[in-house]
């Protein structure tokens, strides 16, 4: 029973194979797991706020209070950036550090992270709502992972020597950036900080982190970590706060080299403006997506229904690349949307703790007025509301698994992120057709097709306007793989090779030589 | 990996607790004496061992299965089976060899005192050396490219056409391996790391001379967790097992790290069979070079660690110091006290700083150049061994000597200098002491060699390529260039309907 739930919560994530369900027993968590850090890390330190004010961090599970949360503003901000920024002077530890070291650093740390996988499990849960199942056998692994993959690319970020004209030896330093400011979001709270994390310091950054105000607990955490492990002090400063206060600072502050933001499209815009108001500092910004995900006649029908489920209903619809337009190709629509709607009915609602709970509540009230709204404007706008469609608890903020037919690309429900349990599915008749009406969107984070012909999948991958295509998968993701957006989904790319580039400033040294010879 | 100074050594020897004084009693018992295939431990064939001794007593220390041609084909075939499309090893995340490799690094962690120990007893060499630097180096080497194994990437690439083109770097597949004895578990590490990294399967045949730290590490591979028959050790010798493994027709590549001599027969031999790829990493006469504008004591000490270190025996021992002629005459006064004061003995005592030659052979040679040396007018300044005047068609100045045994000639001008320094088959390593910008530009651009230091010697670290120009050998190890002698490079064509960029 548990593998068949496990199964279908999470079907093929980033090669997690099915052997490994049966293999080890997940333990059985605590619901109350202790909170052990709940003030601001800076130097190394663990500090109340310049101002004394704090903020409640919330369980969407029941609406209740968890604990208080020190609330860092500007004045914490500063701390912070002076902190980093002596951690980052020429000549410091940190700069003098071999690479190699940085990277065993980020090793330790990952391992150490592995060694509280459960704890860490727990709180994160508690605190996002996410059912534990997942935080367990994905959330934590995938920080994992990530973090030793950065890890071994930090003696290993190379740079060239150049055959310039004329006498000269020429060769290029690849320098880290400098202080860099990161802002995370709140619905993959551990797994965001590492994306951050791991690129920033494998090139020898230094980092000030504001996380989301309603999951701070895990990041504070692995702050402790990082400072068991033995990163230097002022390398690594986390500070809880809240967008408008500290994440603003960050975004405007004189003195942060480089900004790199994940979260809202609206924010997004903000963050680009603050950088042109005040600096001019590096921004990198991951962002809202409205992914096409299209299911062609030939697919594979029940792979492609499941796989479509999960590319919407995982992490409670709260995924910035989730398949939220499901273009079905008009021969096979009615089997698909009969199929999806009796999976959308089966999957388990309920309290994250609880191993056989597939979805959990939403993250906060916040978010859950939101998709209610806007599944009011789906029956509004005409929108075939197919299952679901209300609230499916008396406290939390659960909502039910739902599914929209006959959805036009006009309507609100086909335009806009609602970032929640809602599943939109569209009708199309030809290739070239859908693959126009794909890149009809401001968007352009993710897309998926689902076809047996390879010469579809690869006009279609070759045509869609995002950062990731996925081909009879979706949310497959990989340390190694870049991820990012086009148009309004953000610039630069996270992970793989390709994310270092946006943690490195490039030097050109250029030697005069008595005789340059080949 | 900076080459710890005596005082150094003597600081750090006290920090390395649990020195097992029972090592020291004979005959040594090994747990481990056999053939490594698949996994398992297997007696040779033929039912022949091999001695193993203590190169600072001559002293018996166990004996060892022998490998020959029969054991070859059997390790061959498990090597080929552990490579088979849809094996466990060819099916395994990329991230997870990365991750067995770093396991290995963990257990060479744990196990880092008997290693150092069982080097020390099997090559003569100071045991603290082996601690500090060969073992030190190991643990990196493995973790540096349990680091690349995921990040081996090829490319998509925009061919005319409409086509959608892309590479795939494949391992190359079952990959010979031999090693020498001067570094006998550091050349180990150098060999399977990036090999295993690209995802290949392994037949490695220790040195005769030193078998015992590969035997060890076979032990560590099963525990770690690696598939059976990706990695085979199988200590032997050169004429025979080395022999088979080269002619092999079912082995793709063959790397081989010793004497230019045997390199010839590796590259003939590869010839002669299948045409498998081949690296060697061969001999070296390598020219130190030194200004008169340097920081002299610490260039004098420089020469002597880069000469005399691993009791002479280096592929890129410094054999060829060129003297600017203004500092001469101080220099080979310095030189000569600072090999008065080596401190022979027992490499497992602290305070020796030169332990013996591995073994008669090597022995008698070195002694016999030694003897050309006087003979041909070298100046004998003192020994360990100490020769100046000594000009560039001597026997001492052409030969590798591989021992403790210092050149140190005379020059006047740069471009002098450059001509003398690649006037030898060899190219493997340079270096050059000097301020001046122009000069250590100049210099280093100028010189044939593989690696060229500027105010240092011997500084290597497992993120720089190292391998030698002309006869010194061919193809690059350790860094990112190590990945392209494991890899095979396929490209893919796709016919596509329409393409775009």
């Amino acid at each position: 029973m548990l593998r068949v739930v496990l199964s279908r919560t999470f079907p093929r994530i980033s090669g997690i194979s099915n052997c490994q369900y049966s293999a080890a027993a997940i333990p059985v968590p605590s619901a109350q797991p202790e909170v052990h850090y709940n003030k601001l890390f800076i130097n190394n330190e663990w500090q109340d706020a310049v101002s004394k004010r704090s903020f409640p961090t919330i369980n969407p599970a029941t609406g209740e209070v968890i604990c208080q949360v020190a609330e860092a503003d500007k004045a914490d901000v500063d701390k912070a950036v002076k902190a980093a920024r002596e951690a980052f002077r020429f000549g410091s530890p940190w700069r003098r550090m071999d690479a190699s070291d940085r990277g065993l650093l980020l090793s330790r740390l990952a391992d150490a992270i592995e060694r509280d996988t459960a704890y860490l499990a727990e709180l994160e849960t508690l605190d996002n709502g996410k059912p534990y199942a997942v935080s367990y056998r994905v959330d934590v692994p995938m920080v994992v992972k990530c973090l030793r993959y950065c890890a071994g690319w930090a003696d290993k970020w190379e740079g060239k020597t150049i055959p310039i004209d004329g006498d000269f030896f020429c060769y290029t330093r690849h320098e880290p950036i400098g202080v860099c400011g990161q802002i995370i979001p709140w619905n993959f709270p551990l797994l965001m900080q590492a994306w951050k994390l791991g690129p920033a310091l494998a090139t020898g950054n230094t980092v000030v982190m504001k996380v989301a105000e309603q999951t701070p607990l895990t990041a504070l955490y692995v702050a402790s970590l990082i400072k068991e492990v033995g990163f230097p002090p002022g390398v690594v400063n986390i500070l809880p706060g809240m967008g408008p206060s500290a994440g603003s600072a960050i975004a405007s502050h004189m003195d942060v080299d480089k900004v790199a933001f994940t979260g809202s499209t609206e924010v997004g815009h903000l963050i680009q403006q603050a950088s042109g108001s005040s600096n001019l500092k590096k921004v990198t910004l991951e962002l809202g997506g409205k992914s096409p995900n299209i299911i062609m006649s030939d697919a594979n029908m029940a792979e492609a229904v499941e796989q479509s489920h999960f590319a919407l209903f995982f992490n409670q619809g709260q995924c910035c690349c989730a398949g939220s337009r499901t273009y079905v190709q008009d021969t096979i629509y009615d089997e698909f949307m009969e199929r999806s709607v009796e999976r959308a009915k089966s999957r388990v609602v309920g309290d994250p703790f609880n191993m056989k709970t597939e979805q959990g509540p939403q993250v906060d009230e916040q978010q859950f007025k939101k998709i209610l709204g806007y599944i009011s404007s789906g029956k509004r706008e005409g929108a075939k509301l197919m299952c679901g469609g209300g609230v499916a608890a008396d406290r939390g903020y659960f909502i039910q698994p739902t599914i929209f037919g006959d959805v036009q690309d006009g309507m609100t429900i086909a335009r806009e992120e609602i970032f929640g349990p809602v599943m939109q599915i569209l009708k199309f008749k030809t290739l070239e057709e859908v693959v126009e009406r794909a890149n009809d969107t401001k968007y352009g984070l993710a897309a998926a097709v689902f076809t047996k012909d390879i010469d579809k999948a690869h006009y279609i991958s070759s045509g869609i306007r995002a950062g990731t295509v996925w081909i009879n998968c979706y949310n497959v993701f990989g340390a190694q793989a870049p991820f990012g957006g086009y148009k309004y989904s953000g610039n630069g790319r996270e992970l793989g090779e390709y994310g270092l580039d946006n943690y490195t400033e490039v030097k050109t040294v250029t030697i005069k030589v008595p005789q340059k010879n080949s | 990996f900076n080459i710890l100074t005596y005082q150094q050594h003597s600081d750090a020897s006290n920090q390395v607790k649990g020195f097992n004084q029972s090592f020291l009693i004979l005959p040594y018992t090994l747990n481990r004496d056999l053939i490594f295939i698949d996994n398992e431990w297997h007696e040779s064939c033929s039912g022949r061992k091999m001695p193993v001794h203590n190169p600072a007593t001559g002293d018996l220390l166990c004996e060892v299965e022998e490998a020959d041609t029969e054991d070859v084909d059997k390790a061959v075939q498990s090597a080929r089976a552990a490579f088979q499309l849809g094996s466990p090893w060819r099916c395994m995340d990329a991230s997870d060899r990365g991750l067995l490799l770093n396991r290995l690094a963990d257990l060479v962690e744990r196990d880092r005192l008997r290693l150092a120990t069982l080097e020390a007893l099997d090559s003569g060499k100071i045991f603290l050396m082996a601690y500090f630097v060969d073992l030190m180096a190991t643990v990196k080497t493995l973790r540096y490219y349990g680091g690349w194994a995921d990040k081996i990437q090829g490319k998509t690439i925009p061919v005319d056409g409409e086509y959608f083109t892309y590479t795939r770097h494949e391992p190359i597949g079952v990959c010979g391996q031999i090693i020498p004895w001067n570094f006998p578990v550091m050349m180990f590490a150098w060999k399977i790391a990036p090999a295993l990294c690209c995802g290949n399967t392994v037949i490695i045949k220790p040195a005769e001379q030193t078998p015992l730290t590969a035997l060890h590490m076979a032990c560590l591979i099963k525990e770690a967790g690696f598939p059976p028959g990706v990695v085979n050790v199988l200590p032997g010798y050169g004429p025979t097992a080395g022999s088979a493994i080269a002619h092999h027709m079912d082995i793709d590549k063959i790397a081989f790290t010793g004497s230019t001599a045997v390199g010839k027969l590796i590259q003939k031999a590869a010839g002669d069979s299948n045409l498998k790829r081949v690296t060697l990493e061969l001999g070296g006469k390598n020219p130190n070079i030194v200004f008169a504008d340097c920081d002299l004591e610490y260039a004098v000490e420089q020469a002597h660690s880069g000469l005399f270190f691993n009791q002479g025996q280096c592929c890129l021992a410094g054999s060829r110091v060129f003297v600017e002629d203004s500092i001469y005459e101080e220099f080979v006064c310095r030189s000569a006290e600072k090999a008065r004061n080596k401190v022979l003995g027992n490499p497992l005592v602290p305070g020796v700083d030169q332990g013996p030659q591995i073994d008669q052979k090597q022995f008698d040679k070195i002694l016999e150049l030694i003897e050309s040396g006087k003979k041909e007018g070298a100046t004998l300044e003192c020994g360990p061994t100490v020769f100046s005047n000594v000009t560039d068609d001597m026997r001492i100045a052409r030969e590798e000597i591989f021992g403790p045994v210092q050149q140190i000639m005379r020059f006047r001008s740069v471009n002098e200098v450059i001509q003398r320094a690649n006037a030898t088959h060899y190219g493997l390593a340079a270096g050059v002491f000097t301020n001046d910008i122009d000069k250590a530009l100049t210099v280093s651009s100028a010189l044939q060699a593989g690696m060229v230091w500027v105010n240092c010697y011997n500084a290597m670290s497992t993120q720089c390529p190292f391998g030698g120009f002309k006869m010194s050998g061919n193809g690059r190890e350790l860094g990112e260039y190590a990945l392209q002698e494991y890899t095979e490079v396929k490209a893919v064509t796709i016919k596509i309907s329409q393409k775009n960029s």
